[in-house]
């Protein structure tokens, strides 16, 4: 029986992606004066436990380069070598290259990166140099060599599972002088002889200065169904060896709590476990529980209406009976939807967690002291969304950094402290979820805000416009307020573009801002995008959805509102604006009543921030629509996002109301975007 | 053990070196497509229409929950539309495009049979030169005294865009007299 391992491996690669991120958050969070032990402890574990997976799956190149990691962080945990910020600053790059690594086996393409060999070869000559010991006293009792004997006897299944031994007595032949003799072990007869099983014993005599604990490395992966003993032969080692077997022994979290607060010790943890949960779409047991328990409510109201159902007469008591059950069957379906839909929703300290990092990268870069609050982390989104809100919120964070928050003499002149604050927090209100992206900066410049939209034509010369319409201003295309472009943002890609992504999402943004206070963006969306408030309308014979979000207005226009710009382009005029018109059944080439503007109705909608009129029939009911994929069995169609069943079953399609614009034809802005 | 059951396996499969193929009936001749392929069958429903689709795009219906495009083979293959009625048959199928699953339905005719063909009575359509493309058909069957031609499903919904449908119906009725000629002879 032969094992494909490359099944296995889209686990690895996730559970070592999800390794590598709390490396790094712990990496980021450490005090590198005084290092939480339990935080050097997750590192050293996430950096073991790759280096263990990619040697089974035979990842050569992350092994080795994990193994060196390994190492440093083993002299750190033993208090061997102190945590300096240059360690900090290789372990972060060293996250960067794995992931880097991890993506091209994933994709199985050749990786090369001379980031590698420098890195590589920064750890060895780290490695190579006389560590700086914290206990001068306990290592130099462990550079006495002590002689251990090892007896292994080997689980029957332990090739099966792709644990090879001669693998794990080269591990321990790189510790010290390792003498292998095989046991005599009887095997099995005949009739119980599994063929592929593993029958063998050795006695192993390793001479080493490691630590019993890196031995019991070797093994770590097969010491549940192995029989291992270890000995000390000589009576030296033996006293070495008792401190740290006692320590071994030892919960790491009573170690902890003597060091350190009981609270910064917890928290730690806990932030750990929470990463690993929402590393994934695994879902909390909870989550599926109360599925299970809904399923089961509804299968005994099923039960009891389909017990009624065999009744040959219904008399008035039985109605009553089916009339509650249909009742019952209506909130359990109810529930059920909700429950389900949890099932899709993650904390937002997933999208989170990549700010820490992010922040800490481009404060160094731009020599500005910035500390990172998140608050609302649990505060939890649909998957989705959340994949797609990250670009934007990269963008504003980047956005804050460079423009908004004063380098640290600035800040002082300003009589603040040096240290700037931007906070990320997250909370529900009604159906929607808000994210702020706050900071206590400089806040907009409104008087250069209004200078270069006056040079760009985007305001009349002589016009005033309040506080709040020059904040809106930032969010046109080609608007940057940088001085000059710099590598982190003012290239022409700008709030435009954060603007637009948000509004795929059905959300919007709000800014407010105070001179020399900061700034604060607050990010509106819905919870999940598989649901929609849509208004359903009518074009001939065809019913469409409109996403109720971005509807203004729905009016009758009288003829002498209309002004015809050529055959197909016509304007209408609302109030002091001018809007386009488009003939929703030109564009999808249907029959419709009104073929006229004046005869139709005009939905005001949102298209990229600017508002534009549809000409439809009639509107018909508001309801709240499940969106279905059109992609998944056809192909993308020009200017419908999807499609969804309305109660009738029949299918209706959900206008996608920018690409409906663009198909139109009457928005030949210039994209700033690319 | 497992090896005795292997054998036994290996046996039936090269005793029965054949694949059953749903028959359907189009115009004046007889098509047969996989029927592993075939999800169920169904009669005409009224459609969501596409805006701006080819016309042998039908439109979309709501398969318990999934959306699925249905697209008539009659058009697709440049033969006149028919007019839909209770006996209009929509074949859904599951087809593998790019890697992906996607469940079309195909209106034809009528439904014929379920035929068990030989591998070694499939012969590849007559070469029509090098300008013609062929690909979609996975090879002619006699059975039972009569042509059928079966398609490959995947290829023919897959290359949606490659084919003219005027071209389809030339390539088809080439195919029936050049074959018939084929069999006869």
């Amino acid at each position: 029986m032969e094992i494909d391992l490359s099944q296995f491996s889209q686990v690895f690669f996730e559970e070592s992606l999800e390794g590598l991120e709390s490396m790094e958050s712990e990496l980021l969070k450490l005090d590198i004066s005084a290092p939480d032990p339990e935080a050097i402890n997750t590192i050293f574990r996430a950096a073991h436990s790759i280096k263990g997976g990619s040697a089974t799956f035979g990842f050569v190149q992350v092994a080795s380069y994990t193994h060196l990691l390994e190492t440093l962080l083993d002299e750190i945990r033993d208090g061997r070598r102190k945590m300096t910020n240059h360690h900090q600053d290789m372990l972060l790059l060293s996250v960067d290259l794995l992931r880097n690594m991890l993506d091209a086996l994933m994709r199985k393409i050749d990786f090369c990166d001379p980031l590698l060999e420098e890195l590589q070869q920064k750890f060895s000559t780290e490695l190579n140099q006389d560590s700086t010991p914290l206990l001068s006293t306990e290592v130099e009792q462990k550079d006495d060599s002590a002689v251990w004997q090892i007896t292994f006897k080997a689980g029957t299944d332990i090739l099966r599972f792709g644990n090879d031994p001669i693998l794990m007595f080269a591990e321990l032949r790189a510790l010290g002088q390792l003498d292998v003799v095989l046991l005599d072990t009887p095997v099995p007869d005949f009739t119980h002889y599994d063929p592929e099983g593993c029958y063998l014993s050795w006695q192993l005599t390793l001479a080493t200065a490691q630590p019993l604990s890196q031995i019991k490395q070797a093994f770590e992966w097969v010491e549940d169904e192995c029989e291992i003993t270890y000995e000390a032969l000589d009576q030296k080692s033996l006293e070495v060896t008792t401190p740290e077997l006692a320590i071994e022994v030892a919960p790491q979290l009573e170690n902890l709590t003597t060091d350190t607060p009981a609270t910064k010790a917890t928290k730690p943890a806990a932030i750990t476990q929470k990463n690993q949960e929402s590393g994934s779409i695994r879902v909390s047991i909870d989550k599926v529980d109360l599925l299970i328990n809904m399923v089961g409510e509804l299968v005994i109201t099923q039960a009891m209406l389909s017990q009624l159902g065999q009744q040959d007469e219904i008399d008035h008591e039985s109605l009553i009976l089916m009339k509650q059950g249909l009742e019952q069957l209506a909130t359990h379906t109810r529930d059920l939807q909700e429950s389900v839909m949890q099932i899709r929703m993650l904390p937002i300290s997933f999208a989170f967690n990549r700010f820490p990092r992010l922040v800490r990268d481009i404060g160094q870069q731009l020599n500005k002291k910035v500390e990172l609050v998140l608050k609302g982390e649990d505060t939890e989104l649909d998957k989705t969304v959340m994949e797609k809100i990250v670009d934007p919120m990269v963008h504003l964070v980047r956005n804050s950094l460079d423009h908004g928050l004063e380098t640290p003499e600035d800040r002082k002149a300003k009589g603040k402290r040096e240290t700037g604050t931007l906070t990320l927090n997250a909370y529900h209100q009604g159906g929607n979820i808000i994210i702020e992206i706050i900071d206590d900066g400089a806040g907009l410049d409104t008087a250069k805000i209004l200078k270069k939209a006056k040079e760009k034509g985007l305001v009349n010369p002589d016009e005033e416009p309040s506080e709040e319409a020059i904040h809106q201003l930032i969010f046109k295309p080609g608007f940057s307020t940088a001085d000059q472009v710099s590598d982190l943002s003012g290239r022409g890609v700008g709030m435009d573009v954060v603007l637009r992504n948000i509004h795929q999402l059905s959300g919007n943004i709000d800014l407010k801002s105070v001179k020399d206070k900061g700034s604060r963006f607050t990010i509106r969306l819905p919870l999940t995008l598989a649901i929609l408030d849509g208004q359903l309308v009518r074009v001939g014979s065809h019913t469409y959805v409109v996403p109720l979000v971005s509807i203004h207005e729905s009016l009758q226009v009288t003829p002498d509102r209309i002004n015809r710009l050529s055959e197909e382009h016509q304007v209408i005029r609302l109030r002091d604006e001018y809007l386009p018109v488009i003939k929703v059944f030109d564009q999808f080439n249907h029959r419709a009543d009104a073929n006229e503007i004046k005869d139709g109705l005009v939905m005001v909608v949102d298209a990229n921030n600017d508002k534009v009129g549809l000409l439809v029939d009639e509107l018909l009911s508001q309801q709240q629509v499940v969106i279905k994929s059109l992609e998944d069995n056809y192909s993308k169609v020009a200017g419908i996002s999807g499609a969804t069943i309305l109660g009738d079953g029949t299918v209706a399609l959900i206008i996608d109301i920018a690409g409906l614009v663009s198909l139109a034809g009457i928005n030949n802005k210039q994209d700033h975007a690319a | 053990m497992t090896q005795f059951d292997d054998a036994i396996v290996h046996k039936n499969l090269s005793e029965n070196a054949s694949e059953q193929y749903l028959t359907f009936i189009m115009a004046t001749e007889e098509y047969g497509v996989d029927i592993l392929s075939v999800q169920e069958i169904r009669g005409w429903q009224a459609t969501t229409a596409i805006p701006n689709s080819p016309a042998h795009v039908k439109g979309v219906i709501n398969l318990r929950g999934t959306i699925v495009p249905i697209i008539d083979l009659r058009q697709r293959f440049g033969i006149s539309a028919l007019e839909y009625g209770s006996t209009t048959v929509v074949i859904v199928v599951k087809v593998n495009i790019a890697d992906e699953h996607k469940i079309i339905g195909i209106v034809v005719d009528a439904v014929s049979d379920v035929f068990s063909v030989n591998n070694n009575d499939l012969r590849d359509a007559p070469d029509f030169g090098e300008d013609t493309d062929l690909s979609f058909i996975k090879g002619l069957a006699n059975l039972e005294d009569k042509m059928v031609i079966l398609l490959d499903i995947n290829t023919l919904l897959g290359n949606e865009a490659h084919f003219e449908a005027k071209q389809l119906s030339n390539i088809i009725s080439n195919l029936d007299a050049e074959s018939t000629h084929a069999i006869s002879a």
